[in-house]
């Protein structure tokens, strides 16, 4: 098609208009269609969340705009993509010039990324690479440029914005750096803007905060942004529309309430019935498995009933963690002294209960995750006390200890990473067997490592397949069968369900919930993810920069939350319902780090009891709080 | 950094000492320079002690070493057994020579190495990158002597237009010079592709390229400098390499270098003439470590701040 009907088709009309996009993947067997068919437009100054699953395409869709997808492999094999730049005539950008596309990408068309901790060059100054966008297609020189950059920092909330301009990307934090991306992206006033997955990765305080910056600057510069995400959330937060995408192809359109409201299309039926939410178990005591709708072939399947976990036996905890303390040096002189601390757990304490669900929540650096390493004994406490069923581990022989590592099992986030390539999934569940010499009997052992599969919702004969063989979910299914082989009574689940999509999130968190109740298991839930808490735990503890700021049963922690960290968390959950009132108080502030100088140390908390259980740290000043 | 590059010296005074001890040690192992010198013939055992007197040698071994050492603190690297000359001047003509040569070979192969490498990477699996990739794997095969004597054929027998051998001139330059940059380019371009891949893949070159960069701009300005670490730690460690080959090179083109020094003082048993070029060269390697250490810190703002 000539430039000339793309012109005369988007006259007063949409700023981009993708209309049959296809998109292929040349693979060892044969072409891959990532997109099919998708169409969607994008008005001026409207948002337009692009939802859906891993393997969606909706990643793919975003690259294709700006043909980026030929640096990655693929191929446009059909459709048009319409645009209407500032200045000239509209074009179909599947069909422009190399030269034409440059002038458009940076300039009329800028992108963010998922993972800010990437997105950046980390040989060249935050300056030089915002500079460069502005140098480039504004034609400014460099001293224009870096007065232009430092306005851009300014817009995006960043202090000291001029000493910013010669920091590299390592000395910021993920926020921080998110937030430079926005800059660099928004620096030539771009009339769209396409963020794939930008607070994914994020903190969700910071999230809240980058998700503010979004929606201010795009009211203020009239952009028009494509969101691409798979958190509901969010969708509810940002959008104005939204399109969702299943296997390649968009199955439903609709503006942002209707898709909340009336979903037409079963799969966003699936995906809406999914999605945790906070608040949904108010005024219940306990968690909950509720079913889940799934996609079976082509049509929804419920799956799983409802069932109040009412597992945990308070008679005598199983775990008691007295005044835990763990540091690690870093920062040394020349002649090796410390001269810095990672503070990364001080003096904590919590008791978790047999048949019991205790969630540990905080941001990066709250210690939750080193809690969990030092009690499976991958990092020695630099202090304190553990007892698990009565018993000190500090002093413990040789033979209690390994039987410690077999009674307390560790579920990590990355199901991948955490199996073995190059071994069977049956070798890989039955090793802690045969490890820890529980069963001696080759057949018995099969047996056992079948009967395991059967639990976790697999098959017997997926025992003989390779981790690479399995999607996401079933890995991370893998993994808790594994956990399980050595017949645990206190798992420690450590992030395990964060890198899931929801649809298979639901149904993991459903299946931990029943095997708690079939075999009586401990989990120590360590998430950042507030809305599973809910779902899954009894108690939680609130932890930030290595304490615990309040513990307590779960109704009370988030129907009655006492301390201000813990209700700054709770505001900044976006929450997937686009008729809530956007929180009206602003989140601010970055998370401080953990490092502390030596004989620096940081004053512990006095805890007070508000309620039966529910214990909260006190705050010098309750306007200060902790930010 | 100051602490730094005292810490690197200090190593390198231990190398040094190392690297020379053993070598010392080795070629006393070897035979008795006595002989060599008499060249045979009706020599009495009177004759040989005498020399021997004369050289130093019937001192014990750490005697003569410890001379050695005490020797270099005050600049004197004793005197060659072979004309009496004073080490260090035949060192001093001999450096240079080695040095050109080995600094335009790398140069040589970092020139040619860099844009092949990256274009192999650009287009990967497809024909360019195949044939960058048989060409070094070509030039990896080849033993450095006989793709020497292979130039020589064609250059000076066939053509006759390049000097067979000797140094005089920059023509006599070509051929050594070709000879050692050919194998380093072969090694070198696989590892500028490797290291292309694995930066190529970043997501800071996606986001270069949705800014709306050329396609150069992405590739030598954001890439090229993220993949330059690996390359620099390995021209390092391929200097140690370089320079034995170079005795090999210099040898078939009778190039008056470092290589060619070491290579007849073993042959003639000439102990100080040996002791002081491997001191000197052991230097010289500890030396492009440290510049290569520092170099990742001008590389990658990373490395420097900690």
């Amino acid at each position: 098609m000539s430039d000339i009907t793309a012109s005369s088709k988007l006259l007063n009309g949409p700023l981009l208009s993708v209309r049959s996009l296809s998109v292929e993947f040349g693979t060892e067997r044969g072409p891959f269609r990532a997109v099919k068919d998708v169409s969607f437009d994008v008005s001026p100054g409207r948002t337009l969340a692009v939802v859906g699953e891993s393997g969606s395409g909706k990643s793919v869709t975003s690259l294709a705009i700006m043909r980026l997808t030929d640096y990655t492999g693929g191929r446009i094999v059909g459709g048009e993509v319409l645009f209407q730049p500032s200045g000239g005539e509209a074009l179909d950008l599947t069909k422009a010039s190399d030269d034409k596309l440059r002038d458009i990408r940076g300039n009329d068309i800028a992108m963010i990324f998922q993972e800010p901790m990437t997105s950046l060059n980390p040989v060249f100054t935050i300056g030089n690479q915002i500079a460069e966008t502005l140098i480039l297609h504004e034609s400014l020189n460099p001293r224009e440029a870096r007065l232009r950059a430092k306005e851009l920092l300014q817009k995006v909330r960043l202090p000291d914005a001029d000493r910013l301009l010669d920091r590299y990307p390592h000395q910021l934090s993920g926020g921080m750096r998110q937030r430079v991306m926005i800059a660099m992206a928004l620096a030539c006033n771009p009339k769209l803007l396409i963020a794939d997955e930008p607070t994914t990765a994020l903190d969700v305080t910071i999230q809240a905060q980058i998700l503010n910056i979004i929606r201010d600057l795009q009211q203020e510069m009239g952009t028009a942004v494509i969101f691409i995400t798979h958190d509901m959330g969010v969708v509810a937060e940002m959008a104005d529309d939204v399109v969702v995408m299943w296997k390649g192809e968009k199955v439903e359109q609709a503006p942002v309430r209707d898709i909340f409201t009336a979903p037409q299309h079963p799969y966003t039926r699936a995906l809406l019935s999914a999605v945790p939410r906070l608040g949904s178990l108010k005024g219940e005591p306990l968690p909950k498995r509720t079913p889940v709708i799934v996609m079976d072939g082509g049509a929804p399947k419920l799956v799983g009933d409802t069932h109040v976990q009412n597992t945990a036996d308070y008679a005598k905890p199983i775990l008691q963690v007295e005044k835990l303390t763990t540091r690690f040096d870093v920062g040394k002189t020349f002649f090796g002294r410390v001269t810095h601390r990672v503070h990364a757990v001080e003096e904590v304490n919590f008791d978790l209960y047999p048949g019991e669900t205790l969630a540990l929540v905080g941001e990066s650096g709250s210690g939750k995750s080193t809690i969990g390493r030092t009690l499976q004994q991958l990092v020695e406490p630099t202090s304190g006390t553990v007892r698990f069923n009565g018993r000190d581990m500090a002093s413990m022989s040789q033979g209690e200890r390994r039987r410690l590592r077999q009674e307390i099992q560790y579920i990590f986030q990355d199901p991948f990473a955490s199996l073995d390539p190059r071994h069977t999934v049956g070798y890989s569940i039955a090793e802690p067997i045969i490890v820890h010499g529980l069963i001696k009997d080759r057949k018995a052992i099969e047996k056992r490592v079948h009967e395991l599969l059967v639990q976790v919702g697999l098959q017997p004969q997926h025992a003989k397949r390779y981790p690479h063989e399995f999607s996401g979910g079933q890995r991370q299914r893998v993994c808790i069968a594994r956990a399980l082989a050595s017949d645990p009574k206190l798992v420690i689940a450590d992030e395990s369900v964060s890198a899931l999509d929801v649809s298979i999130q639901a149904q993991i968190v459903n299946l931990l919930m029943e095997l708690q109740e079939k075999r009586g298991l401990s989990y120590l839930f360590i998430t950042h993810d507030m809305a599973v808490v809910e779902k899954i735990s009894h108690r939680v503890a609130v932890m930030y920069l290595g304490q615990i700021v309040e513990i307590g049963p779960r109704q009370a922690i988030f129907e009655n939350p006492q301390h201000s960290y813990t209700r700054k968390l709770l505001s900044a959950v976006p929450i997937a319902d686009p008729e809530r009132e956007r929180a009206k108080t602003r989140i601010e502030g970055e998370i401080p780090s953990p490092v502390r100088a030596v004989g620096q140390e940081p004053a512990i908390h006095r805890m007070r009891e508000v309620g039966p259980g529910h214990w909260v740290a006190i705050e010098a000043d309750a306007l200060r709080g902790v930010a | 950094m100051a602490g730094f590059i005292t810490k690197r010296l200090l190593q390198a005074l231990f190398v040094i000492l190392a690297v020379t001890l053993i070598v010392s040690f080795a070629i006393r192992l070897s035979g008795d320079p006595a002989i060599m010198l008499m060249g045979g013939g009706n020599v009495t055992e009177q004759d040989l002690q005498n020399i021997r007197q004369a050289l130093g040698l019937e001192r014990p071994f750490h005697v003569q070493y410890l001379s050695f050492l005490q020797g270099i603190f005050v600049g004197d690297l004793g005197r060659s057994f072979i004309g009496n000359t004073p080490v260090s001047a035949l060192i001093g003509q001999a450096l240079p020579a080695t040095l050109l040569l080995a600094f335009t070979s790398l140069l040589i192969s970092i020139v040619l190495s860099v844009p092949l490498g990256i274009h192999a990477a650009v287009h990967r699996g497809r024909w360019p990158d195949q044939l960058i990739r048989i060409l070094s794997l070509v030039g990896l095969s080849f033993p450095n002597f006989w793709l020497a004597i292979m130039l020589v054929l064609l250059f000076s027998i066939f053509l006759g237009i390049l000097p067979p051998s000797g140094m005089e001139g920059p023509e006599s330059f070509v051929m050594p010079a070709l000879t050692m940059a050919i194998i380093l380019t072969a090694t070198n371009v696989r590892l500028v592709r490797t290291s292309m891949l694995e930066t190529l893949s970043q997501q800071y070159i996606m986001v270069a390229r949705s800014k709306g960069l050329r396609d150069r701009i992405v590739l030598y300005k954001h890439a090229l400098r993220n993949s330059a670490i690996p390359l620099v730690t390995y021209i390092g460690v391929q200097f140690g390499n370089l320079i034995g080959s170079i005795v090999i090179v210099e040898r078939v083109f009778n190039w008056p270098g470092m290589g060619t020094l070491a290579f007849d003082a073993v042959s003639n048993r000439d102990y100080p003439v040996l002791q002081g070029t491997i001191a000197v060269l052991a230097l010289f390697i500890v030396l492009i470590n440290l510049a290569v250490d520092i170099a990742y810190g001008l590389i990658d703002p990373r490395i420097r701040t900690e």
